[in-house]
């Protein structure tokens, strides 16, 4: 992992400090609540319906035991004792207030952490694969180059103050696990002629006008990243529009230009960007890699394990994947436990996670965006004994990636722009669809639910997703199908008129019915969906 | 109208700006104003035979002015840059970083307030056009 310099640090001490004076300035009135509400934006504190929220950073997803606990920590200190880990790897707290928010910086900043541009019109959160550095898959670890872009982004003065929020996902393998290609920014490491480098992919995104990157460049070297990266972000502070905040995102400018003109408009900027001295050098790159390198794996550890506990046998099958070690596996901890909050965890499971990833996963955890957690590195002989430990708080639903694997966003319980709540129709759906084996036999399902068009909960990539509107004062929903936020990237559709909160819940497991009925040999759900299209679903739904 | 808050030696330059369309038409102006919209690469060819470029902020959300700064200091401008129209004291830091060295803003600006924030970091993640020496440079010499 990643640990500070001396620099590193005094940079978010510094922040620390900046930010404890402005919120001193805020509550003697010197600076107005318009005033101040940048400013705040810029640490990740929102406004919302009931109190302040404090977004915390977890840059690229990953988080050694120490800094777990501290997030727990804060949840038990100055929140109600859980957090919300959220769809951008970050963990938010719903419930601060705003004196309490420079004590919780501090506290942060004594582990290598902050809350920096978690908000605001401006470069957040770098995002990555969570199984970087542990995936068979990955070609390289993409995480020192996330890093390379934290630090860049970090206070970066041109780029603070663009048309609207910024976000980057950097990812090393064919399959996409972090959505790249929805983010304004999207980058997969490749190789070419044996060295390595960046494919970039502009601006695709969520929101009300989803849309997939088109790829601009296929591959920028690692002592040309910064230029090319200031390049993009520079045509689009320039050019992007300000006059319509629905349409200031850079996906809109790349569609409006059209994929040729914006990238003609940035080769031409780069070639003027990369004179001006402004990329670290390689050994930048090197001696940030060297904090990734391998933790100390046994040699020749066994892959043998014994499944003779049937709940344990289908946690494996359902929540590890292939780890690139012989011995070990990436195990994931799903916070979608049956009638739960998705991403909801309480201090005292984030204070167990943290002790067993110290315990099992050479201190490492990482936060999916899909809203759980990871523990990159078990040896495959101590997984049962994690398995128990998980089991005994509630930690080990075996629902990873089924349909009630749910990504929610916060809704109307907290979101002042929310039409409708997200929160209770997951829940409800998690009931509803309980059943493990009726779940396993429906496999792969991707379920994402926002509670209105900004869609932070990934309605459009969700192979089912919900979005809820308001109709006339009531909470109304519609139906999507056949999104993906995979390799295979694709937009959801609306299926017709909305429902009610039931009768959505209904019409989800008609067209589960429908894909049972449908599907051919081993096809997942959105498999059959792309074969035998909308038109099939809509009549059993509508019908 | 406050006061111009300048962080120059040279004398307060007298001419007033005009507009870049202005500018462009007449060869003896000295001075020029660009809006936040106007693309200030026009003035790349005429920027040694200008003294004062007033860069101006409609909103202080509107960013468009640091990429002009960046721009015309990128390109050899070393007269004096002045950031006008909604500019806040919390944000003189990040326009120095860019290359501005005088304000003239809306609203006055509290000089205590403004010290302590521009004396608040000691070092910087990126390289600008104010060259200070980034992070990554300290470390590797």
């Amino acid at each position: 992992m990643y640990q500070y310099d001396k620099y590193d640090q005094q940079m978010v001490d510094t922040r620390v400090e900046e930010f404890r004076d402005q919120v001193k300035r805020r509550i003697a009135g010197e600076l107005t609540e318009d005033q101040f509400k940048p400013l705040r934006l810029m640490n990740g504190l929102y406004l919302q319906l009931h109190a302040y929220m404090l977004r915390v950073a977890v840059p690229y997803g990953t988080l050694s035991g120490k800094q777990m606990r501290m997030l727990g920590h804060i949840a038990r200190k100055y929140d109600r004792d859980y957090g919300h880990f959220t769809t951008r790897q970050n963990i938010q707290y719903n419930w601060i207030k705003l004196e309490d928010a420079p004590d919780i910086l501090a506290d942060l900043a004594s582990v290598e952490m902050h809350a920096i541009q978690t908000s605001g019109n401006c470069i957040r959160n770098i995002s990555s694969d969570q199984y970087a550095g542990a995936a068979a898959d990955e070609i390289a670890d993409p995480r020192p180059w996330a890093e390379i872009l934290r630090q860049w982004s970090s206070f970066h003065p041109e780029f603070s103050y663009l048309p609207r929020k910024f976000k980057f996902a950097v990812i090393a393998s064919d399959e996409d696990r972090a959505a790249m290609r929805l983010h304004d920014i999207g980058i997969q490491l490749v190789h070419k002629d044996g060295e390595l480098g960046a494919k970039f992919f502009v601006g695709g995104g969520m929101g009300r006008t989803p849309m997939i990157a088109p790829e601009i460049r296929d591959f920028v070297p690692a002592d040309e990243l910064i230029s090319y990266t200031e390049a993009c972000l520079r045509v689009y502070n320039r050019y992007g529009r300000r006059d319509n905040k629905y349409k200031a995102r850079i996906k809109i400018l790349v569609h409006e230009l059209g994929k040729e003109e914006y990238t003609r408009q940035v080769e031409e900027e780069f070639a003027h960007m990369k004179t001006l001295g402004i990329d670290p050098p390689v050994e930048e790159l090197a001696r940030i890699s060297k904090f990734f390198v391998d933790p100390a794996f046994e040699a020749g550890a066994s892959d043998n394990l014994d499944l003779s506990d049937p709940d344990f046998k289908l946690w494996v099958e359902q929540n590890t994947v292939a780890h690139k070690k012989h011995g070990y596996t990436i195990a994931t901890i799903s916070l979608k436990p049956r009638g739960g909050i998705p991403g909801d965890a309480t201090s005292a499971q984030i204070d167990l996670m943290a002790d067993l990833a110290e315990q099992y996963s050479f201190d490492e955890l990482r936060v999916t965006h899909s809203q759980n957690i990871v523990l990159p590195h078990v040896k495959k002989s101590d997984l049962y004994a994690l398995w128990q430990k998980l089991d005994e708080a509630g930690l080990a639903p075996a629902n990873l990636d089924l349909i009630t694997d749910s990504i929610a966003c916060p809704g109307l319980d907290y979101c002042s722009l929310a039409n409708a709540r997200s929160i209770p129709l997951a829940q409800k759906i998690s009931e509803r669809f309980a059943d493990l084996g009726r779940q396993r036999e429906l496999g792969e399902l991707k379920l994402k639910i926002s509670g209105c068009i900004n869609a932070c909960g990934h309605h459009h990539a969700g192979h089912i997703g919900i979005l809820g509107v308001d109709r006339k004062g009531t909470e109304n929903y519609q139906l999507l199908l056949g999104g993906s936020a995979a390799e295979d990237t694709s937009l959801a559709k609306i299926t017709g008129p909305g429902f009610s909160e039931d009768g959505v819940i209904d019409a989800i497991e008609t067209v589960t019915n429908v894909y049972l009925e449908e599907r051919k040999d081993d096809e997942r759900f959105i498999d059959t969906y792309r074969r035998v299209g909308m038109e099939r679903f809509k009549e059993a739904i509508y019908g | 109208m406050v006061e111009a808050i300048r962080f120059r030696e040279d004398d307060v330059h007298e001419e007033p700006a005009v507009s870049l369309d202005a500018f462009l038409d007449q060869s003896n102006a000295t001075a020029v104003r660009i809006e936040a919209g106007e693309d200030a690469r026009r003035l790349l060819p005429m920027l040694d035979r200008l003294a004062l470029i007033e860069v101006d902020f409609p909103a202080f959300g509107d960013g468009r002015g640091y990429s002009a700064a960046q721009i015309l200091r990128e390109s050899g401008y070393v007269g004096e840059l002045r950031a006008s129209g909604d500019v806040l004291v919390d944000q003189i830091a990040y326009m120095r970083r860019c290359g501005f060295d005088s304000f003239a803003p809306d609203a006055p600006i509290d000089p205590k307030v403004m010290e302590k924030s521009l004396a608040l970091y000691d070092n910087v993640y990126q390289g600008t056009t104010d060259k200070r020496a980034p992070i990554w440079k300290l470390r590797h010499g």
